[in-house]
C-alpha cells in the first residue's frame, strides 16, 4: 500500500500529472520532497491547503498519512 | 424540502424549484438565484468553454453544511443548492440556489448569503478556455469582501 498525493486544480498544470503514488508514511517534509520544486513552492503559500483522508488540515505542517490515505493539495478556489 | 447536490451533467432549475414551491406551501415567498457562464469578459477573447473541477470528499460535504448554517441563521422553509462540474458552454447555468420562506427577507438572504460562501469558500476550480487555451481563474478579492459582510 502507498499515500496517494492529488493535484488539484491549477495543481495539476504545475504537477503535470493528476496524482501520484508514495510510500507510506508521508509526513510535511516527506511531501515537500515527493513534489516538484514549482509545487513545493505553492505548498509554501499559507493560502494552500492539504486534506488528508478527506478532512482539512488545519495545520498543514501536521500531515501525517498512512497506507491507504489520499493526501489533496488544495489550491486556493476560484472566484466568480 | 432540502435540496443540495453536484451534478456532473446538466442542471434543471425549473423542476428543482417548481418542486421547492409544490413542497413548500406555506411560504410567503421564494426567491431563486441562477448563475450562468458568462459569454464574454471585457477586453478578454470570449469564453468558449468553462470547467469546472471539485474534489469529491470535500465539495459536497461543504455544500451541506452551508445548507445547516443557512438553515439555522434564517428562517427558511426549504432551500436548494444545485452546482454543476464538468465542462460548460456561454449561457449554460453553472448554480441554482433558491430559498423559500414565510417572509420575503429570510429567502431573499438567505440566497445572498449561500452564494457569496458558493463563490469564495466552496471547493471548486474552474478554468476557462479562451482563444483555444485554457485558463485557470484567479481568486478575487471582491469574492472575500463580499464574504465579510456577513461576519458583521
Amino acid at each position: 500500500m502507498a499515500v496517494t498525493i492529488l493535484f488539484l486544480g491549477p495543481m495539476r498544470d504545475l504537477a503535470g500529472m493528476e496524482s501520484c503514488e508514495v510510500q507510506a508514511p508521508l509526513d510535511w517534509a516527506g511531501l515537500l520532497k515527493a513534489v516538484n520544486g514549482e509545487v513545493a513552492e505553492q505548498l509554501l503559500n499559507r493560502r494552500v491547503n492539504v486534506a488528508c483522508g478527506g478532512e482539512v488540515l488545519a495545520d498543514k505542517t501536521s500531515l501525517n498519512a498512512g497506507d491507504g490515505d489520499e493526501v489533496a493539495l488544495l489550491p486556493p478556489v476560484s472566484g466568480g | 424540502m432540502f435540496d443540495i447536490r453536484l451534478l456532473p451533467s446538466s442542471l434543471d432549475s425549473h423542476s428543482a424549484t417548481d418542486r421547492l414551491a409544490a413542497e413548500s406551501p406555506d411560504a410567503g415567498g421564494i426567491a431563486t438565484f441562477i448563475g450562468k457562464v458568462r459569454a464574454s469578459e471585457s477586453d478578454l477573447a470570449a469564453v468558449e468553454a468553462l470547467e469546472l473541477s471539485h474534489y469529491e470528499p470535500l465539495t459536497l460535504l461543504g455544500m451541506n453544511d452551508l445548507g445547516y448554517i443557512a438553515r439555522e441563521r434564517f428562517d427558511l422553509m426549504g432551500l436548494v443548492i444545485l452546482h454543476r462540474t464538468g465542462r460548460l458552454f456561454p449561457g449554460d447555468p453553472i448554480v441554482c440556489v433558491a430559498a423559500a420562506s414565510r417572509h420575503r427577507r429570510d429567502a431573499i438572504q438567505a440566497v445572498d448569503f449561500c452564494m457569496d460562501h458558493l463563490k469564495s469558500a466552496a471547493w471548486f476550480w474552474k478554468r476557462e478556455l479562451r482563444g483555444g487555451e485554457w485558463h485557470w481563474i484567479e481568486p478575487r478579492e471582491q469574492d472575500n469582501d463580499d464574504l465579510a459582510r456577513w461576519c458583521e
